[in-house]
C-alpha cells in the first residue's frame, strides 16, 4: 500500500527510473507519432443537459458506460482511487472500470489527448503533469460548474460548492472557469522540530524580527538556521511570495496573478525583499543548501543540521522514513513584517492534486459523477487513511482518524487562519512566469543578484508573459 | 539487363523503405509542418503562423545561450574524449616497453581495458545518481569531502559544482568524457589491432620512439576510425539531453542554475511539455536538425584523407 511512500513530486532521478506499469490503450500507440489524427470535436455538453435536482444521478450516467480512471502514482499512491472505484461500482454495477496509474502523466496522456480519446477522469499531477492552462487553452477540459451545483451526496440539501474548503474553487479556476477539482488540501510555511526547539528553550517566532533574532541564536549554537531545497528554487520562492502576499494584501496578490507589471513597483515588494534578504546576507543558510535536492536538504534538516525548512504539508508524509521518532514536526506560518495587511495566522492554503474530466472523454457524465463521489465523508476518510493527508471536503475527516504531529499542527494552523487563507494562481496559469521567478529566486539565494535585481527580473517577466 | 531484376530488388527493399519513410522521414516532415504553427501540444487546434517561431528564436536569449552551450560541448567533447581515448588505446596496445618480444601494451592492459570500459555499461540513471553524490554541494559530497580534507575548501564554503553557473558546464563535460572514453578506447584498440605488427617492428628497428610511432604510424592508419568517432561524439554533444536534464538544477528537465546549463534539447522539451509551446519547440528541433546535418557534412569533408591500404 502506498501510504508510506515518499512524496516524489520533484524527484528527477526516480522519475527517470519509473517506467511503465500499465499498457496504455492501443490508441495511444497509434497516436504516438506527434499529433496523430484527432477526431472531430464532439463539443462540451451544455450544463442544461443535466438534471441537477436529481440527487441520485444528476449527470444522467448510463450504467452500461465504462469508466477509465488515470491516477498520478506519486506520494499518495493509487490505492485510494481503488476505494473510490468500489464506491462507483456499487452505484453503477454495470460499468466496467479501467484503472490506470503512472508517474509520467504527460508521457502517457499527451498522445491520447491529441488523438481525441483521453480517459474519463485524470489525476493530473506530479513532475510530468500536463499543464492545466495549456489544456484549458486547447478546449480539452470539461467545465465543472455543473458538478459544483450538483447535490452533495451525504446531505442532498447542500450543493457541492457549499461543502468545499476555502480556495478549492479558486485553485480549480483557469481563465475564469472551473476546470479541475483540486482534491488534496495543503498548507505552506516553515517547518521545525519541536524537540530541537524545546531542548534549546527556543520559541517559535511570530514576527520577522523575532525570526531573525532567533536565527542568530541558532547560529550561535552551531546549527544552521535555515535550509532550503536549493536545486529546485520553487520552495524558497513560496516563502518570498507568501511574505509579499501578507505585506501587500490580497489585492497585490491578484495583481501579481494577472501579470500586472506595475504590481512589482508596489512598496510592499521591496519591503519584503529587503527583509527576506537578511537570511542570505547574514549567512543563515546551511552550507551547500543552494545546490541540494529536496531529499538531501530535508534529510539534513531531519538530522538537526538546520532549524527551519520551507515546504508544503506533504513534507511529513515525504520524510516518514528519515524522521526520528521524537522529532515532533511542527508547522509555522510565515512570520509577520511591520505593516502587514494580513495577520500572522494567514497562510497559503490550497487544494492541490487536480482531478480533471477531459471534454473529449467518452463518459463525461461518469467522470463528473466519480468526482462527486470523491466528495463524500466515506471517500475523504478513505483518502486520509491511505494517503495520510486532508482533502478539500470541509470536515471531511472524522475524529476517528489519527494524525501525525506535523499534520496535527497544520490542522491547528488552519483553524487559527479561519478564512484568512490565500493562494497564488500564477503557477497554474502562467508557467513561464513561474519558471522565471524561481530562477531569479535561486540566483538571489546564491547571492548572485540583489533584491533590486530580483524585482526587476520579476517585472520584466510579467511584462513579457502578459498575453492579451 | 536481365528480366525481373528490379522487381526482385524492390521486393527486398520494400519493407525497410516503408519503415524508414514512416518512422523517420514522415515525423521529420511533420516537425517541419508543426514548426510553422502555434500548436500547444495538447490538442489538434492550431493556426498557421508562418515563420514567426523562427523569428522569435532569433531574439530568444535563452535559446542563444543554449546554442552556445551546445557549441561548447561540440568543440570540447570530441577533442578531449578522442585525445584521452587515443592515448590510453596506444598505451594499452603498443605503448609497452619494446622488449625482445616486439610490440605490446603496458603491463595489465586487458585489466585496464575492462576498467575503462566500465562507465560505458552504466545507464544514464545510474550515472546521474553516482555523479549526484560526487557533486553534492555540502561536505557530504565526494568531491567536496576530498577538497575539504585537503584544505582546498571549507565546510562553510563548499564548492557549488552543478549549482555554480561558472562550473556547471565543465562538470557536465567531465561526466560526458568520463563515460565516453571507455567506448572509444575499445574502438581505437580494435582498429589498432588491425594494423599489421610488422609496420611497428620495422619502425622499432629503425629506432623510432613511442611518440614517433604514434604520430607517424598509429594516427595516420587510424584516421578513419577517429573520423567516425568525431561524428558520433558531435551527435552526443548536440544532444546530451538525458544527462543534463537529470543532474542539473531546475525542476523541469534541468538546465539550471538560471539557464546556465541549458541545451537546445532541454529547452525544447520544457517548451514542448511544460510551457505548451509545441510549435515553438518544433522550430528548435528543426534548427538542431540542420545544425547537426551541416556539422556532419563539414566534419566529414574537413577530415577527408586518402585511404591507406594495408
Amino acid at each position: 500500500m502506498g501510504s508510506a511512500t515518499e512524496y516524489n513530486r520533484r524527484d528527477l532521478f526516480k522519475r527517470a527510473a519509473a517506467i511503465t506499469v500499465l499498457a496504455a490503450g492501443s490508441s495511444s500507440l497509434l497516436a504516438a507519432c506527434a499529433g496523430g489524427t484527432g477526431s472531430s470535436d464532439k463539443g462540451t455538453k451544455a450544463a442544461g443537459g443535466y438534471n441537477l435536482s436529481d440527487a441520485k444521478n444528476p449527470f444522467g450516467v448510463k450504467d452500461a458506460d465504462g469508466l477509465e480512471v488515470f491516477i498520478f502514482d506519486g506520494g499518495y499512491g493509487n490505492e485510494y482511487a481503488k476505494a473510490f472505484e468500489a464506491i462507483y461500482s456499487k452505484q453503477f454495477p454495470g460499468a466496467k472500470i479501467n484503472h490506470q496509474a503512472d508517474k509520467d502523466v504527460t508521457g502517457k496522456l499527451q498522445p491520447r489527448f491529441n488523438a481525441g480519446s483521453p480517459p474519463d477522469v485524470i489525476d493530473d499531477s506530479g513532475a510530468k503533469q500536463m499543464k492545466l492552462d495549456v489544456l484549458a487553452d486547447s478546449n480539452q477540459l470539461t467545465d465543472l460548474a455543473p458538478l459544483l451545483d450538483a447535490p452533495y451526496i451525504d446531505d442532498p440539501s447542500k450543493k457541492i460548492r457549499d461543502v468545499l474548503m476555502p480556495g478549492t474553487i479558486d485553485s480549480g479556476t483557469v481563465k475564469g472557469k472551473v476546470y479541475n477539482l483540486s482534491y488534496v488540501y495543503t498548507v505552506f510555511g516553515w517547518w521545525y522540530s519541536g524537540k530541537l526547539f524545546k531542548d534549546n528553550g527556543w520559541t517559535a517566532p511570530k514576527t520577522w524580527a523575532e525570526f531573525i533574532t532567533l536565527c542568530e541564536q541558532i547560529k550561535a549554537k552551531g546549527i544552521a538556521p535555515v535550509a532550503h531545497q536549493g536545486k529546485y528554487p520553487y520552495y524558497i520562492n513560496v516563502v518570498m511570495m507568501d511574505m509579499i502576499a501578507k505585506q501587500g494584501g490580497l489585492d497585490l496578490m491578484k495583481r501579481i496573478d494577472s501579470l500586472d507589471a506595475a504590481a512589482w513597483d508596489d512598496p510592499a515588494v521591496k519591503t519584503v525583499l529587503d527583509a527576506f534578504y537578511q537570511i542570505v546576507d547574514k549567512d543563515f543558510l546551511l552550507p551547500g543548501t543552494n545546490g541540494m535536492t529536496h531529499t538531501e536538504s530535508q534529510t539534513a534538516w531531519n538530522q538537526y543540521k538546520a532549524a527551519f525548512i520551507p515546504s508544503g504539508s506533504w513534507l511529513e508524509n515525504e520524510q516518514l522514513p528519515t524522521t526520528p521518532a521524537d522529532f515532533d514536526m511542527k508547522f509555522l506560518p510565515m512570520p509577520s513584517l511591520p505593516g502587514d495587511k494580513l495577520p500572522f495566522e494567514a497562510i497559503r492554503a490550497g487544494a492541490g492534486e487536480p482531478f480533471i474530466v477531459p471534454s473529449k472523454a467518452k463518459n463525461v457524465a461518469g467522470g463528473l459523477e466519480f468526482l462527486r463521489m470523491m466528495l463524500t465523508k466515506e471517500a475523504s476518510g478513505k483518502f486520509a487513511q491511505t494517503a495520510n493527508s486532508l482533502t478539500c471536503l470541509k470536515d471531511g475527516v472524522g475524529p476517528e482518524v489519527q494524525l501525525k504531529p506535523g499534520t496535527a499542527s497544520t490542522v491547528v494552523a488552519l483553524k487559527a487562519a479561519g478564512d484568512k487563507t490565500f493562494n497564488f494562481q500564477y503557477p497554474n496559469t502562467a508557467s513561464k512566469f513561474d519558471e522565471d521567478l524561481q530562477n531569479a529566486s535561486g540566483e538571489l539565494m546564491a547571492k548572485r543578484i540583489t533584491p533590486a535585481e530580483w524585482i526587476k527580473r520579476a517585472k520584466e517577466s510579467a511584462t513579457k508573459n502578459k498575453t492579451a | 539487363m536481365r528480366h525481373g531484376k528490379y522487381p526482385f530488388i524492390v521486393g527486398f527493399l520494400f519493407l525497410p523503405i516503408v519503415l524508414y519513410v514512416g518512422l523517420v522521414l514522415w515525423p521529420y516532415l511533420q516537425t517541419f509542418g508543426y514548426s510553422l504553427t502555434n500548436w500547444s501540444g495538447a490538442s489538434q487546434e492550431m493556426d498557421f503562423i508562418g515563420l514567426d517561431n523562427y523569428t522569435r528564436l532569433l531574439d530568444d536569449e535563452v535559446f542563444a545561450g543554449a546554442l552556445w552551450h551546445n557549441l561548447l560541448l561540440l568543440i570540447l567533447l570530441p577533442v578531449v574524449t578522442i585525445l584521452i581515448a587515443l592515448f590510453f588505446a596506444f598505451m594499452l596496445n603498443v605503448g609497452g616497453k619494446g622488449g625482445t618480444g616486439g610490440v605490446q601494451g603496458v603491463k595489465g592492459a586487458p585489466f585496464y581495458k575492462v576498467v575503462f570500459f566500465f562507465p560505458q555499461v552504466l545507464s544514464i540513471a545510474i550515472l546521474a545518481v553516482l555523479w549526484g553524490a560526487v557533486y553534492r554541494t555540502d561536505q557530504s559530497g565526494l568531491a567536496n569531502g576530498i577538497l575539504i580534507k585537503l584544505g582546498l575548501a571549507t565546510v562553510n564554503d563548499p564548492v557549488q559544482w552543478l549549482s555554480d553557473p561558472d562550473l556547471v558546464m565543465w562538470c557536465v563535460l567531465a561526466v560526458l568524457v568520463w563515460s565516453g572514453v571507455g567506448f572509444y578506447l575499445v574502438l581505437f584498440s580494435a582498429a589498432m589491432q588491425g594494423i599489421p605488427k610488422d609496420i611497428y617492428e620495422a619502425a622499432l628497428l629503425d629506432g623510432a620512439k613511442r611518440g614517433q610511432t604514434f604520430f607517424k604510424i598509429t594516427l595516420p592508419l587510424l584516421w578513419e576510425t577517429v573520423q567516425t568517432a568525431w561524428v558520433y561524439l558531435a551527435i552526443v554533444a548536440m544532444d546530451a539531453f538525458a544527462l543534463v536534464s537529470s543532474i542539473t538544477p531546475g525542476a523541469y528537465f534541468g538546465g539550471g542554475p538560471d539557464h546556465h546549463s541549458e541545451l537546445i534539447s532541454t529547452y525544447l522539451m520544457r517548451s514542448f511539455l511544460r510551457n505548451g509551446e509545441a510549435g515553438y519547440a518544433c522550430a528548435m528541433g528543426v534548427v538542431i536538425f540542420f545544425f547537426t546535418l551541416i556539422l556532419t557534412i563539414v566534419s566529414l569533408w574537413a577530415t577527408k584523407r586518402d585511404k591507406i591500404e594495408y
